[in-house]
């Protein structure tokens, strides 16, 4: 079978055809786009070539995070990705049509490579009220998501929006704001996180394109070379957390040390993305590094797992060794149970060790107070 | 003989844009401006923590993040009483510009750009020519025949793959593009360089707020601490990297987006003319370097102009109820005093009421509803926000960074001072605007070090950040500048929680359909008497509508105050 990369000349070879013919099929193109002379050879020269495999990019209800994020990838840089990779036939945000131009941008790519692009979704689909919460060329979201996804040969869902819902779909989720996956039969590989990182995002894409196959996905979707860890367990900031030593605080002493932000509401633990290894642009920083906790923006209806400053309940058993599949997102907060259960696996000789390192004298190690808080 | 045209999607936007013009004798004789998606962020944000909204207003638009986020901690700050310590402010005031200089670099080359540049003609170029071009207007280093023959290889590379990927179907050969194809090179390599640059600058925001698009932001400061003594903390390594972001961000500006700015609109000069539209001009001003609560002491002031007269500057107040209002005449919303009022956002209360054609549609009934943004009105007057309108202000109000600045580029282009209110105008004030904001920035960057030799570290004021030490009743205003224009969120906390939350943002006053009095906003009337060459290809209004730096997602929201359920939905 032709696979999507291969150029109109080598598709005509597997097929039998010669060299001479190809060059007359070239001519008939060429005269029907009413070209001759040396914009004619040109047409010859492209065909042969091989072609950058054609990505169409929707837009529902978003609010462009994941656009701007993929182009701030740092390797490959999005120019490299744009011009070399794959070309971007439809993207309400970057092209350079408008309207029923850009339509046709779509529509050709759709008929022309049918069964052969890759279809990127940002946003998620409304369908209440028959999809009047979101019409693009007077068609509802759900209409042009379906048509799009029909000849896809791979769906992407950028962000937390097409893969989950994301922050419209937070409680009372006034339009139905929908994830794709539940719209289209279509296998779907989710790249969730408000936005998802650059250069994971660049790196999903060419993933496929690099290995010709999707990447590895785990129950819910994700890659698991992305999604397999919690950002919790690759923290730079875990030993505190194993030792119990915590900011208790905005910008107190323990956090001008940068302690663990567990107490500061952190969500590393219930969430699974690339962040403290990754990081992000070009591996500047990530939320925890900067001080703040972790709001667990990749994680499905994280916006109703709040307050973002409140603590998680304690989660015994969470060993390093757990996966998103065995685990799930279901580990909610408990206001008054506090840190008691980790209190009692805290590694005391760790916290002695870090306060030694530090010049410090150690605190008496943690005590369970009478509302199950660690003091 | 009239013809109605409908452009959407309007791209190289934020978010779901639709045009319906009506043109006659090759001008625009009447304009729709529609916003066609809503999500409800505001119901969504009713009975949560006050200290959580920032994060749901923040993606409220991932395009210009943060500043929704800063209107939010200020609005919750302003109910509750709280003043951020110095060094909160100035980290906020470096990630507002850093993201400024990224959001009208990114608009000038990959949003608006494509409207006076002709990719296609680039490929007759002569690089040698082209390099003298670039050399004789700025010393950027890769401005080398060299490299724009490189450039030029490249996309005649592409374009002879036949895959023309964003740049397919554009309009080029049309006749309103009039730049020689060595400007265009220059353009198109610069286009290249500027998608390479903004990935550094918003680093600023990554080291400062953890991540960017949407980094971190906190009630009561900023959630970054400073420590000399630590690596864990923002140390001499952070400073000095984002002393260098700055650094390179105010070359780039210098080097690269205001020559070519210049150059470009010394093509385009007939520009100056058309596009001028309303009268009105409204900031809220920003960059305070006193405290929020000290107006005077910002940056970029606050003020509204009437009538085009900048001998007089009018004072604004967010919480005057009788100042701001929005209506919802031809909004898919209904108010229960009857649709013809106008309400403060204090007071505010809106239900969805679609009373649109049953989707697929052609065609709108502009008579009646016909988009999902209100219609804000500043004292019953329609205003435009954005960079012309906040450097009108700050013009007539004397500052004099920006009058020196504006005075040079009205030298530069030779045209009077009445060319600012047009198409042309509104791109050259928001290159003017980068300009001033990036030293701007490198100046709170040194008071930043300054404050830390001196021993002030302080981020972060715990006074009433526990929820028991709020009184049960409070309201706030939080106002700010978007780089699209003027950003106020109003929220109203009881027993703890949010009991009302209203945004009014920029891109509802300049998209915003027409009000009950049949005055246009500011989209609609820009565009009357804009000529449209071939209504197929409606390149003339692209260039207007860009010229606003057009931001959806954030003009469309709900709120409902009694918590009921929406509407069943009515189709004619």
């Amino acid at each position: 079978m032709a696979d999507s990369n291969q150029s109109i000349w080598q598709v005509m070879q597997e097929k039998g055809y010669s060299r001479r013919e190809f060059v007359q099929f070239c001519t008939f193109a060429a005269t029907a786009a009413g070209l001759s002379g040396p914009a004619a050879a040109a047409v010859v020269e492209a065909f042969e070539k091989k072609s950058r495999p054609p990505v169409l990019w929707l837009h529902f209800q978003e609010c462009t995070c994941c656009s701007e994020s993929f182009i701030r990838a740092s390797h490959p840089i999005v120019a490299d990705v744009l011009l070399d990779a794959l070309s971007l036939d439809y993207t309400e945000t970057l092209q350079a049509a408008a309207g029923h131009a850009a339509e046709k941008c779509k529509q050709d790519t759709m008929k022309a490579y049918a069964g052969k692009y890759i279809l990127l979704v940002e946003g998620s689909v409304p369908t209440g009220a028959d999809g009047v919460y979101c019409t693009i060329g007077g068609r509802t979201a759900e209409d042009i998501l379906k048509e799009a996804a029909k000849g896809a040969a791979a769906v992407i869902a950028w962000g937390n929006c097409a893969s989950y819902g994301c922050v419209q779909a937070a409680k009372p989720n006034p339009t139905h704001a929908t994830p794709i996956h539940k719209l289209i039969s279509n296998p779907v590989i989710n790249v969730p996180g408000c936005p998802p990182i650059a250069d994971v995002m660049v790196a999903v894409v060419t993933h496929i394109l690099m290995f010709g196959r999707i990447p590895e996905l785990d129950a819910q979707g994700r890659p698991k070379e992305f999604y397999g860890r919690r950002v919790h367990d690759t923290c730079y900031r875990r030993p505190y957390y194993d030792a119990g030593m915590f900011v208790e605080a905005f910008d107190d002493d323990k956090a001008r040390k940068g302690y663990c932000l567990y107490k500061m509401g952190c969500r590393g633990p219930v969430t699974y993305n690339a962040c403290s290894v990754t990081k992000w642009n070009g591996g500047t920083s990530y939320p925890i590094q900067s001080g703040h906790g972790c709001i667990g923006c990749s994680e499905n209806g994280f916006w109703d797992n709040g307050p973002f400053y409140q603590h998680l309940a304690a989660f015994p058993g969470f060993g390093i060794e757990s996966t998103a599949d065995k685990i799930g997102t279901a580990v909610g907060i408990g206001a008054a149970v506090g840190v008691a259960a980790h209190a009692i696996s805290t590694n005391l000789r760790k916290r002695k060790l870090i306060f030694e390192q530090a010049g410090e004298p150690a605190p008496a190690p943690p005590q369970k107070s009478e509302e199950g808080e660690v003091k | 003989m009239s013809n109605r045209i409908v452009i959407d999607p309007v791209t190289r936007i934020e978010g779901h844009l639709r045009i319906e013009a009506v043109i006659e004798n090759g001008v625009v004789k009447d304009a729709f401006s529609a916003g066609t998606m809503v999500r409800g962020i505001e119901k969504i944000l009713k009975g949560r923590d006050p200290r959580d909204a920032w994060a749901f207003t923040e993606r409220v638009c991932g395009v210009c993040t943060t500043v929704h986020a800063l209107a939010s901690v200020r609005s919750v700050e302003n109910a509750l009483g709280i003043t951020v310590p110095k060094n909160a402010e100035l980290v906020r005031n470096l990630m507002f510009c850093a993201q400024y200089v990224q959001d009208h670099v990114v608009h000038f080359y990959h949003l608006h750009a494509l409207d006076w540049v002709d990719v296609v003609s680039m490929l007759k170029a002569n690089p040698v020519e082209a390099a003298k071009i670039a050399q004789s207007i700025s010393p950027w280093e890769k401005n080398t025949p060299g490299h724009f023959a490189a450039v030029q290889s490249r996309l005649k590379k592409y374009v002879e793959s036949g895959q023309l990927g964003i740049f397919a179907n554009g309009y080029w050969g049309h006749k309103a593009y009039k730049l020689p194809p060595e400007v265009n090179l220059l353009a198109v390599s610069h286009y290249l360089d500027a998608l390479e640059w903004q990935k550094e600058i918003v680093k600023i925001h990554s080291i400062f707020g953890g991540k960017n698009p949407h980094p971190n932001y906190l009630v009561g400061g900023v959630p970054c601490s400073f420590n000399l003594e630590e690596v864990n903390a923002i140390n001499t390594e952070r400073l000095n990297h984002i002393g260098s972001l700055i650094k390179d961000a105010i070359t780039f500006v210098e080097q690269v987006y205001i020559p070519d700015l210049l150059a470009i609109a010394g093509f385009y000069k007939d520009w100056a003319s058309i596009g001028g539209g309303l009268q009105n001009y409204l900031a809220y001003g920003d960059l305070p370097t006193k405290g929020y609560g000290d107006v005077g002491s910002f940056l970029l002031p606050r003020g509204a102009i009437l009538g085009r007269n900048l001998n007089e500057v009018h004072e604004v107040n967010g919480k005057n109820v009788e100042e701001i209002k929005e209506y919802i005449s031809h909004s898919w919303y209904k108010y229960g005093a009857g649709d013809g009022v106008g309400l403060h956002p204090f007071a505010g209360e809106t239900e969805f009421n679609y009373t649109g054609p049953k989707p697929p549609y052609e065609q709108l009934n502009v008579e009646g509803k016909y988009s999902w943004l209100k219609t804000p009105r500043w004292k019953e007057h329609p205003m435009e926000v954005g960079p012309l309108s906040r450097m009108l202000v700050a013009y007539a109000k004397g500052n004099t960074d920006v009058k020196e600045l504006v005075g040079a580029v009205l030298k530069k282009l030779d045209v009077p001072i009445t060319a600012l209110f047009s198409t042309l105008g509104r791109t050259a004030a928001r290159g003017v605007e980068t300009q001033v904001v990036a030293h701007w920035m490198k100046n709170f960057y040194d008071e930043l070090i300054t404050n830390l030799k001196g021993g002030e570290t302080r981020t972060f004021t715990r006074d009433k950040w526990e929820p028991a030490s709020w009184p049960a009743t409070a309201e706030g205003v939080g106002m700010t500048e978007a780089p699209r224009g003027a950003l106020a969120h109003w929220v109203r906390i009881k027993d703890g929680i949010i009991d009302n939350y209203q945004l009014v943002v920029p891109s509802t006053w300049n998209a915003s359909p027409r009000d009950a009095k049949g005055q246009r906003s500011a989209y609609e009337e820009a565009l009357i008497g804009t000529p449209v060459a071939n209504p197929e290809q409606p390149v003339e209004i692209l260039r207007t509508i860009h010229s606003f730096d057009p931001c959806l997602a954030c003009a469309v929201h709900i709120y409902d105050p009694k918590g009921e359920q929406v509407h069943q939905v009515q189709f004619y």
